[in-house]
């Protein structure tokens, strides 16, 4: 989230799409019912499906499944033709003048330098700015040159006319003019829009560039960086947003710094190109201090052993040949045989993954799978026979499991981080069962154990491993607090900040403004600099007061970064650093600093006539319409439809088979022939999760289990009444890689749409049931998922995909 | 008992008469008070925590039996919203409020165990074992298979034929270790739910 829960609180108007707060995020969703009851809010609902966040919207519409951009592309054109846009706010705190390359350009669903061989664009080098002779990007303020940001932009969104938009969603184009007229209104300096999603965005072939597309509604509005507005992912686990800002992912590290690629051999190049340079003059481009943050991480992990003379360590560090090794490519390496050993920590990916059975039979390749779960789950048992639901030779797979029993969260100390970026420790309160281990004692005890091997008997590169920091009191349980200072950060030896104030060596750091890129401090990840201080544990905060009545509890736990509650919110600010609206007021100018009701986002003494922009992070000192090369499908979103469409064609661009699909969507070769089509199945299945359940958890609790005991599938009555199907029946859901059998709801909330002058039906398929658990027995339903992914992320397109359905 | 209504009336007027009486300290002898189910979360030690599940963040007062000294295991009876926090302020939703079934669930795993290529059945195993297993895997997969120059002899270090899928919900400690250690052994087949 920019933004945080009780801040939705703030808004005059909340967009729910893509995500199902009611039911998915109930006790966040109360801060909508607060900005109803109290701020005169109105809540809007887009989704497939008219769920419980529909039932209390003041207005609801239906999509088709994986339109969103479509929809989003006509709201962007609509604004911009209706002029219904924060004028002050686009043309000084956005790239609207910015000039773009006069080799840049789209035709036919296709940006410049694509190469349809490789299903990508290997050429960007025409995504980016004209570049001027005093090295910055050229702008023309008057926004009257054809090729700024703003007219490429409106150019490019002309397409995107109502009917054409509603051809494709399926949404009636009263309905959907009706919701951007009301959209509209919040381009009123200190009105606000807040837009809430979830994996109803993240899980598309295109996710990325639908939440592109809102950012940039967002930004037209004069939303980002305002209480009650941004953009808002409502994130589906508890310290998914944490795990992700500590680097768990394949090409990161963490605070979001990247690991080399193989081309990059040279130290100094490597933090050059992740420094850049400020794009126009008197902007602070923050990421130049990349260094920084990259050195205090190195001495954080590798303490002495990390010296300038070995550039920190830089071999240690793994090199990559490809983008990422993200789950999906390691498990098509899995399917040939590529990877051996395979350990899943809180994980059930048979679950989790699209296409269950290529996961399956991915994982009977491995020589050995380890588990550590504080549950049974699916995959630790992969192997178990489980008639029709997991119709495997046990006898067969030769994979050797280990499964290890973790503790949960009311078994340790610690952190997670919620979706609004809050930090919150929290205390054990009772031992595991039996004997089950943190996954801190675990690991460490595994790495002391591999560290004994390589001390012993050497092996191939042990110098990272023999070099590696270990100062913890017992070095195979160390304490959560050792480890919440460690990734806090310290001094190394005596520093002396930009204040003059001294940190002593060993002394903890009270924020990233103190890390420097000589070794002199330590940090394991510097986003999160700021948490764990000399005045102690600043996660641990309970002050829930609320002093300016803005609803951003400043004393309650601890926020990366640096306790700012809203991200960008210089932006709530005009130029002259003023707040656009009085009663939105979050961080002003008062003569000599910033400061407000948050902490602001910003450098806190330059005064506003210095002219540096909100968006520190970028060279360009202001937020981005354009995305120059950053997204792999182009810079600006283009609806494309989901790899199983229901009407076979992209309406945008009818003729060009490449453009149908994401043109850079990421599909392995072997994955085209397990893509079906609407001939064979004519339905658009999303599958979806229930407010009495959470994943395939809570199908282990008993209270859970009973209350949604059984697998169920959503059929609207028009379908249902065409396929013999009534309420109760058991129906098999098939599609191109398997199938699932379900009882059929038939159910109002569903209705047929009218797309492309055809008829398509929707199915909702909840995901909750599998082999293990207190629940009867269901299909894993992504057993129905194709295994691709988003041209960005790589996350499969779990929510829009085509199936058949038949009466059993 | 049947009352009718002005029998009842009668019986309440004594009824407040009486408690009255009882406060200025003329109570009757106790008779069913030892049979009164006290307050089950009197004796309980309260732990603050937060919800494992969505991404809220829903602060929790989870309440534990045993007096918290060293020889004593903690029992966790009973879990609700913590009043004091700014976004939940006390509730919880169908599933938090169902929290004391996952801690205590049937489906907790107790033991490490093993299964055995081509079995159909677990094998308890000490922690000493399986650590030890795992270690000796690993590291004679890490040194026949790991990548220190590419084709172009280029330094590359990495280590492509072992994976590792982190959690969802682990804590920021555990996740920062568990990094720490993945990347020292030069993996990159690693990712989180994120992902997905």
């Amino acid at each position: 989230m920019t933004n945080h829960w009780t801040d939705i609180a703030n808004a005059n108007l909340v967009l729910v799409m893509g995500g199902n707060a009611a039911e998915a995020h109930p006790c966040g969703f109360k801060w909508v019912t607060e900005a109803k009851a109290h701020n005169k809010a109105r809540l809007i609902v887009v989704d497939p499906r008219f769920t419980r966040t529909a039932s209390v919207a003041d207005y609801y519409a239906p999509i088709r499944t994986g339109t969103d951009i479509a929809f989003m592309g006509g709201l962007i054109n609509y604004l911009l033709t209706e002029d219904k846009i924060q004028h002050e706010y686009v043309k000084n705190y956005t790239d609207v003048s910015f000039i773009v390359k006069a080799s840049f350009g789209f035709e036919d669903g296709l940006f410049t330098g694509y190469d349809a061989s490789k299903r990508s664009y290997t050429d960007k080098s025409s995504w980016g700015y004209e570049i001027g002779e005093d090295g910055f990007a050229r702008v023309d303020p008057t926004l009257q040159d054809p090729r700024c940001v703003y007219q490429l932009m409106k150019q490019h969104y002309s397409r995107y006319t109502p009917e054409l938009a509603s051809q494709i969603c399926g949404m009636p184009q009263d309905s959907m003019k009706k919701i951007w007229e009301e959209i509209a209104t919040c381009s009123a300096p200190g009105k606000t829009m807040t837009i809430l999603y979830a994996l109803g965005w993240t899980q598309h072939s295109i996710g990325s560039q639908m939440i592109r597309s809102a950012a940039m509604v967002q930004l037209l509005l004069g939303n980002v960086g305002m209480p009650g507005g941004g953009v808002n992912a409502l994130r589906g686990h508890s310290n998914i947003q944490g795990l992700t800002d500590l680097g768990l992912l394949s090409n990161l590290l963490p605070g979001y710094l990247t690991l080399p690629g193989d081309a990059e051999q040279d130290y100094d190049a490597y933090i050059a190109k992740r420094s850049p340079k400020p794009l126009r003059p008197g902007q602070l481009s923050y990421w130049q201090n990349y260094g920084k943050f990259h050195v205090s991480l190195m001495k954080a992990w590798y303490g002495a052993n990390a010296t300038a003379e070995n550039h920190w360590g830089y071999d240690w560090l793994p090199k990559l040949d490809i983008p990422g090794y993200d789950i999906l490519k390691v498990f098509d390496m899995m399917s040939q045989g590529k990877v051996n050993g395979y350990v899943c920590q809180g994980f059930n990916p048979i679950a989790a993954l699209p296409d269950k059975n290529r996961v399956m039979a991915s994982l009977a390749k491995l020589k050995w799978l380890v588990v550590m779960d504080p549950l049974a789950t699916e995959t630790s048992e992969f192997w178990r026979n489980v008639g029709p639901y997991n119709d495997v030779q046990t006898a067969n797979i030769q994979t050797e499991v280990i499964r290890l029993p973790t503790t949960c969260f009311a078994e340790e100390d610690g952190s997670l981080v919620n979706s609004g970026r809050w930090l919150q420790w929290h205390w054990k309160g009772a031992d595991g069962p039996g004997l089950a281990r943190t996954d801190v004692k675990i690991m460490s005890d595994l790495f002391i154990r591999l560290r004994k091997r390589y001390q012993a008997e050497g092996g191939a590169w042990a110098e990272p491993i023999l070099k590696l920091s270990w100062p913890y009191k017992v070095p195979d349980d160390p304490t959560p607090e050792e480890i919440a200072k460690e990734y806090n950060g310290y001094a190394v030896a005596d520093v002396t900040d930009a204040t003059g104030a001294v940190i002593k060596a060993g002394q903890q750091l009270s924020g990233f403004g103190q890390l420097k890129d000589d070794g002199s401090t330590a940090s394991g990840c510097w986003i999160f600099c700021g948490s764990w201080t000399e005045a102690g544990n600043q996660m641990a905060r309970r002050d829930n007061t609320d002093p300016y009545g803005m609803k951003q509890n400043l004393g309650w736990a601890w926020a990366w970064p640096m306790n700012r509650r809203i991200l960008y919110n210089r932006a709530s600010s005009d130029p002259a650093g003023k707040p656009w609206d009085p009663k939105k007021r979050l961080v002003w100018w008062n003569g000599k600093a910033w400061g407000g009701t948050d902490v602001p986002d910003y450098k806190a003494d330059v005064p506003p006539e210095a002219g540096m922009n909100p968006f520190i992070m970028n060279a360009e000192g202001v937020a981005r319409f354009f995305a120059r090369e950053l997204m792999n499908e182009g810079p600006f979103p283009e609806h494309y439809e989901p790899f199983e469409t229901p009407i076979g064609i992209n309406p945008l661009h009818p003729n060009n088979k490449k453009a149908t699909s994401n043109p850079a969507g990421r599909v392995f070769d072997s994955v085209w022939d397990t893509l079906g089509q609407a001939k064979e199945f004519p339905y658009a299945a999303t599958s979806y999760r229930l407010t009495e359940h959470f994943h395939f958890w809570t199908k282990h609790c008993p209270i859970n289990a009973v209350l949604q005991p059984e697998q169920f599938v959503e059929i609207g009555e028009a379908l249902a009444k065409e396929k013999g199907i009534a309420a109760g029946d058991r129906v098999r859901v098939s599609c191109k890689r398997g199938h699932i059998e379900a009882v059929a709801v038939v159910t109002k909330r569903i209705r047929p749409l009218q797309v492309n002058n055809q008829t398509v039906h929707q199915i909702g398929i909840p995901l909750h049931w599998g082999f293990t658990g207190a629940t009867r027995h269901g299909y894993l339903t992504n057993t129905l998922v194709p295994f691709l992914g988003d041209g960005n992320t790589q996350t499969p397109e779990s929510k829009s995909f085509l199936v058949n359905v038949e009466k059993i | 008992m049947d009352l009718n209504r002005r029998q009842f009336f009668k019986v309440a007027a004594i009824g407040l008469g009486g408690s009255s009486l009882a406060a200025l300290g003329m109570a009757p002898a106790p008779a069913f008070a030892e049979q009164i189910r006290h307050f089950k979360l009197t004796h309980t030690h309260e732990t603050r925590n937060t919800c494992p599940y969505c991404s809220v963040g829903c602060g929790l007062i989870m309440y534990s039996q045993g007096d918290t000294a060293k020889n004593v295991a903690q029992n966790i009876i009973h879990i609700e919203g913590d009043a004091d926090h700014p976004v939940n302020r006390g509730t919880l939703c169908p599933k938090g409020a169902g929290l004391l079934d996952f801690i205590h669930s049937p489906s907790r795993l107790q033991y490490p165990q093993v299964r055995k290529p081509g079995s159909s059945e677990w094998t308890r195993v000490s922690w000493d074992e399986a650590l030890d297993r795992i270690a000796d895997l690993m590291k004679a997969d890490r040194d026949a298979n790991f990548i220190e120059k590419n084709a172009q002899g280029q330094t590359v270090n990495r280590w492509l034929s072992v994976g590792f899928l982190a959690a969802s919900a682990s804590s920021n400690e555990a996740g920062y270790m568990t990094h720490k250690v993945v990347r020292s052994l030069g993996m990159l087949g690693f990712d989180n739910q994120a992902r997905v």
